[in-house]
């Protein structure tokens, strides 16, 4: 008989023998179970609410886009006689020729707390679309239906100056979780009522909680009349840190206005966000 | 504590588990929808905006 067989023998014999509940074995599972529960909850608050709040804040996107497209639909329909203008349908080999769209339209300043324009940012994610609300305290910052804020004392998008933003790099729906992954020439759009305000990412730079020169309308260089169009966008840095800043340039490149189109890049998803 | 809640549970073999499973997905539940934005609640987030 191998050792095997003898060890399990007795087996059967243990069985019937109930184990009875003891003081330390209920305290050593109620231990197991707060641990298996802090973890649990870290998993929900660093990774899954982000997914789940990330995915609420793109639906709002989706929604202010949607009343957006519907007003600017309403306007047409109701001059028109009712028959729709004639499409006219370029030759497959045409060249699109690029139409000059002439200054950005820079729109009215919205009220605190108003979301007023949508970042699409496609290398954050095909589906990457986030309301921008006016303000950067904590009821814009830390809300499930916008999420980027927008600094007041700062430009308006297509505004000559500096249009900057704010949004968390963790929790509340992450919005800049990844913005250390941006890419020289990466597109960020920023759509509003009037259209598309087409930007491209310059650089990044890391700057104390206190280095507010990087809202100047030229950013860190203060006292001085801006000519160009910049986007600046801040987030936290290192991860589940305050200690220090991340912050994202980008200048301005063109805009489309919204009667025209989105353009090609993001043609897909403001498609499917308005279904 | 476990094995006890488990004697509980009533049926056959195959009814326990699916009870159990059902009650672990609505504690689960519970939780997320519940429970943990109440906790949430208590942390400070990171700041990400800069200013005096």
């Amino acid at each position: 008989m191998s050792e095997i067989e003898q060890r399990a023998a007795p087996l059967p014999m243990r069985r019937p023998r109930r184990q009875r509940a003891t003081v330390v074995g209920v305290l050593g599972e109620l231990f197991l179970t707060a641990g298996v529960l802090v973890l649990l909850f870290l998993g929900w608050q660093v990774w899954l609410n982000d997914i789940i709040v990330g995915a609420e804040q793109t639906a709002a996107a989706d929604d202010l886009a949607e009343q957006w497209d519907s007003g600017e639909a309403s306007t047409p329909t109701e001059t028109s006689t009712g028959t729709p203008a004639p499409t006219e349908t370029p030759a497959p080999d045409a060249i699109p020729v690029p139409v000059d769209p002439g200054e950005p339209v820079v729109a009215a300043r919205p009220a605190a707390s108003e979301s007023f324009a949508n970042l699409i940012i496609p290398r954050l994610g095909a589906d990457y679309r986030r309301p921008i609300a006016e303000g950067v305290g904590l009821d814009v910052l830390n809300n499930r239906k916008t999420g980027v804020g927008h600094y007041p004392e700062t430009q308006m998008p297509g505004e000559v100056g500096n249009f900057a933003i704010a949004a968390h790099r963790t929790t509340y729906g992450a919005s800049f979780h990844d913005i250390n992954t941006l890419l020289v020439g990466d597109n960020i759009y920023v759509e509003t009522a009037d259209g598309w305000y087409q930007y491209v990412y310059r650089g990044t730079e890391y700057v104390r909680p206190t280095g507010v020169g990087v809202l100047d309308p030229v950013p860190q260089v203060g006292g001085v009349a801006s000519t160009d169009r910049i986007i600046t966008m801040t987030s936290c840095h290192p991860y589940f840190s305050s200690a220090e800043r991340i912050i994202a340039y980008g200048v301005f490149e063109t805009w489309y206005p919204r009667a025209g189109g989105a353009p090609a890049e993001i043609a897909t998803l403001v498609q499917a966000g308005g279904r | 504590m476990y094995a006890a809640l488990w004697r509980m549970l009533p049926g056959p073999l195959w009814v326990r588990i699916l009870t159990a499973v059902v009650i672990v997905c609505a504690i689960l539940s519970a939780l997320v929808v519940w429970v943990f934005p109440i906790i949430n609640e208590l942390f400070v987030p990171p700041e990400v905006t800069v200013g005096p």
